[in-house]
């Protein structure tokens, strides 16, 4: 625990006091479905030095998953990229361009061989020899293939990097593939679009806690988060038993907050843990806002899941 | 005459490389080349229109929403949905929950590295600190000196840990920074204070959205969200709102003031001629007359005469695009583009975006283009803070035209936009007061009409922004996007005429261009966002054919 002892003076000396701490440690445990036995290891997991060095690959993406990343709050982002993680490259926050910018990503993965966690949010497009997506004069599957081979772990954050996602939705103009497509990698798979934050954090804590990745679905989907279905999580679960079903967004039986499934809700095909940690300090999710489920956390879910509004 | 490419250019959304060509210690010549394309209008053809939303947010996760917002009306326009009131003030809630989030992040995450030195907060005296944040800003949380010692202390274990991660080969000690050790630890706490506070302004968009990012509760005719009309979710957004516009005026706007005094030579660089807004935050249900950012062109800095927008002027041009067609291109509603790359090459292609031009020219669009627009239309929000502004940087009208009345005219906008949420969220009252609890329209899909043609005119964070849709047996035969960042990142056009971040980089100084803060300024004042401007158009469809304009 000297370790501990260490982050919480760290803390202290910030204004956060060890009940704050101790607060998001217990969240964290508890979505990543921890017994509260674990809350002060995670603790001590969280106070790691040196901090492990995180490159961060944005391809063909729209930075959802990074904007998602920066709304975490067990920790604060502030918190996880100065005290927990060495954020070494993530081009939507580091201060340089360019080629000082390139230099960043090659003393890390040089440096860090081996020892580096990569995180990839994106597809990779591979039409035209995969010219439509260039990162530094480079096409995005050399960028791939030259750093994934050297992390020591890839974690796909979102369903681009994962799955394919948006860009490879029919017809698939850019021919977009997934990392593990092009690289030939396991990949740990956090999809979403974007995913919960929590979800990302989870997995990390997770390997910095126990020194290796969660246990995974078929999917490469972290368990804790993804095992199991929206629909069987759902508050709105007893009406779908009781044939209360809304169809028409205007109406009482919305307002009354019935089942969505008339409305195409995708929640009965769908994994993840929306309903239980809802998004954004658990403000809401989509079905609470009134809105089907669009089974964003699967494959490929903008053709299999497509005319969304319609029951499946 | 030395070339130089800056390739990734960092803290902005998606893939740009910028080329210039630097003399005597300026840019003479400018190229803006965005790396990616995605193709997200060839995917939507066929589908259902209601899913469009869906998609077409996924353009951006930065300004995320608004193009859910652009694509949910252009449906409206189309089908002739019937707005609900209610369906009008949450959409512009949330609407205005991204400009309030969207605009500090920027300003904080995205541009200040390029203003502030962090190393140089190492030599702050904290106490000096805490007098200058008390001069700037009287109520501005968390500025006593023991803060400002805990946040240097923070910084100092920081650096000395050697793992500078996203703050390694920053152009740190540049001849260019000019705050003095005070301002830059000021900044440097703010910088911080604002990556929480944005996680929390988030909340707001999820109360009526669902999440953030990526908003699930839009439907034609308004939004989804009925359990959320309820007097626990309207006092949740209200205090969250207010506690954001504290931020805005506590912390955002004295920093963007305090920053700018130490920069008032930017006042003269990185200036464009030509402005068009679409205009947008619809105050009542009569658009655009309602609209409190309202619509309007410039051209050649004239604010004496804003001119109406007919946005059958506009045309997208391919000449320097890896796109085949007609070079001078056509207006977005008959495009014919197909994406064809062959190499990068400044004299001839070089950009995945296309240069849209209004009556043939470049005009530049964002907060600056929207700010002229209004205070040139004498909208008393917008000119009263204008003048205030002017007043206190003591700078002339003239100096709005730059680098520097770019990221002013942001800051300004978000105080503007951000106080008239206070209105919108008392008009929601008023509705649920009365029992109207309508917020969408009352037809199911299937009583809604099958076929229909419309668009969707926004002003978003980043500028102006058109969604275009037609729909035929309830499907799309065809959808378009022209987006803010292709209007101002876009290459040169058919005459060569350059874009406007192209045009505002001319005589940009540039001390050491290996290290060339000053170009990332001007780049980072328009808040490229990249992913939405890389786009292309149906390219079996050439029928003409004529959208009304909403």
């Amino acid at each position: 625990m000297s370790k501990g002892k260490g982050v919480l003076e760290r803390l202290e000396r910030k204004g956060i006091s060890r009940r704050d701490f101790m607060k998001y440690c217990t969240t964290l445990t508890a979505t990543m479905g921890l017994s509260s036995a674990y809350v002060p290891k995670v603790a001590a997991a969280l106070a790691n030095a040196p901090r492990p060095p995180v490159i961060w690959l944005a391809l063909a993406e729209c930075t959802g998953c990074a904007e998602s990343t920066l709304r975490t709050m067990y920790p604060w982002i502030d918190e996880l990229v100065l005290d927990i993680i060495s954020l070494d490259y993530h081009e939507t926050i580091m201060a340089p361009s360019g080629e000082a910018a390139e230099k960043s990503l090659h003393d890390s993965i040089t440096k860090n061989a081996g020892k580096f966690i990569l995180v990839v949010d994106g597809a990779i497009p591979t039409a035209a020899n995969g010219n439509f997506g260039t990162v530094a004069g480079k096409t995005m599957i050399e960028v791939a293939k030259e750093v994934a081979p050297k992390a020591m772990a890839t974690i796909c954050i979102g369903t681009c990097a994962s799955y394919g996602g948006l860009p490879a939705a029919a017809p698939n103009p850019s021919q977009a593939k997934s990392v593990s497509e092009i690289t030939g990698l396991k990949t740990v798979n956090i999809p979403g679009c974007p995913p919960n934050p929590i979800n990302f954090v989870g997995t990390v804590v997770n390997f910095l806690l126990f020194g290796k990745l969660p246990s995974l679905d078929d999917k490469g989907r972290p368990l804790f988060a993804y095992g199991q279905l929206i629909h069987d999580q759902c508050p709105r679960r007893s009406h779908f038993d009781s044939d209360e079903f809304v169809t028409n967004f205007n109406s009482e039986e919305a307002r009354k907050g019935f089942c969505l499934y008339k409305m195409g809700c995708k929640g009965p095909e769908t994994y993840n843990n929306c309903p239980i940690v809802r998004w954004n300090d658990a403000t809401s999710w989509p079905v609470q806002a009134g809105h089907p489920c669009i089974g964003c956390s699967e494959p490929n879910f903008w053709d299999k899941f497509t005319p969304f509004f319609k029951s499946s | 005459m030395a070339r130089v490419v800056i390739d990734p250019i960092t803290r902005i959304e998606g893939h740009l490389k910028i080329e210039v060509e630097v003399q005597n210690g300026k840019v003479k010549d400018a190229w803006s080349s965005s790396t990616l394309f995605r193709g997200i209008e060839i995917m939507l053809q066929g589908r259902d229109p209601r899913d469009a939303y869906l998609f077409t947010q996924r353009a951006c996760g930065v300004c995320t929403y608004i193009h859910g917002l652009a694509s949910i009306r252009s449906l409206d326009s189309a089908l002739g949905a019937k707005v609900a009131d209610n369906g009008r003030i949450i959409r512009t809630l949330i609407h205005g929950a991204q400009y309030v989030h969207d605009h500090p992040v920027h300003f904080y995450h995205l541009h200040a590295l390029d203003w502030v030195d962090i190393v140089s907060a190492l030599k702050a005296d904290p106490k000096k600190t805490a007098d200058l944040v008390a001069k700037v800003s009287p109520y501005s949380p968390g500025a006593g000196v023991n803060d400002f010692k805990a946040v240097q202390a923070r910084l100092k274990k920081f650096v000395e840990s050697g793992q500078l991660g996203p703050f390694a080969n920053g152009y740190w000690g540049h001849p260019a920074y000019k705050l003095p050790p005070e301002a830059n630890l000021m900044a440097v706490a703010h910088y911080l204070a604002a990556l929480r506070q944005q996680a929390r302004t988030a909340k707001l968009m999820a109360i009526f959205g669902g999440k953030n990012p990526h908003i699930q509760s839009l439907t034609y005719g308004g939004v989804t969200c009925a359990t959320d009309l309820t007097p626990d979710r309207i006092a949740e957004f209200k205090y969250l709102w207010m506690e954001t516009m504290n931020f805005v005026n506590d912390v955002y706007i004295p920093d963007v003031l305090a920053v700018a005094g130490f920069y008032k030579d930017w006042g003269k660089i990185g200036g464009t001629k030509n402005f068009l807004a679409y205009g947008d935050f619809p105050m009542g249900p009569k658009e655009p007359d309602s609209f409190l950012m309202p619509r309007g062109a410039i051209f050649n800095r004239n604010l004496a005469k804003v001119e109406p927008v007919d946005i059958t002027q506009i045309t997208e041009q391919i000449k320097h695009s890896w796109y085949e067609g007609d070079p001078k291109g056509l207006n977005p509603a008959n495009g014919e583009t197909i994406p064809k790359f062959d190499k990068y090459d400044t004299a001839g292609r070089y950009s995945w975006m296309k240069a849209p031009r209004y009556k043939g020219e470049p005009m530049e669009v964002g907060p600056l283009a929207r700010v002229l627009v209004a205070y040139g239309k004498g909208v008393p929000a917008v000119k009263e803070n204008v003048d205030a502004v002017l007043k206190k940087l003591a700078i002339p009208p003239e100096a709005l035209f730059s680098t520097l009345g770019r990221v002013a005219a942001r800051a300004i906008e978000t105080k503007v936009i951000g106080e008239a949420m206070g209105t919108l969220i008392g008009q929601l009252v008023d509705n649920i007061k009365k029992g109207d609890l309508n917020i969408c329209d009352e037809r199911t899909w299937d009583q809604m009409p099958a076929e229909g043609m419309g668009a969707g005119l926004n002003d978003v964070p980043r500028g102006s922004l058109g969604h275009w849709i037609n729909v035929k047996e309830k499907k799309i035969a065809n959808y378009q996007m022209v987006v803010p960042s292709t209007w101002n990142i876009g290459p040169r056009d058919a005459a060569d005429k350059l874009g406007p971040l192209e045009e505002a980089l001319v005589g940009t100084p540039v001390a050491d261009p290996k290290r060339p803060v000053e170009i990332l300024r001007t780049v980072h004042s328009f808040d490229p966002c990249i992913a939405c401007g890389v786009h292309v158009i149906d390219t079996e469809n050439n029928e003409v054919y004529k959208f009304e304009v909403v």
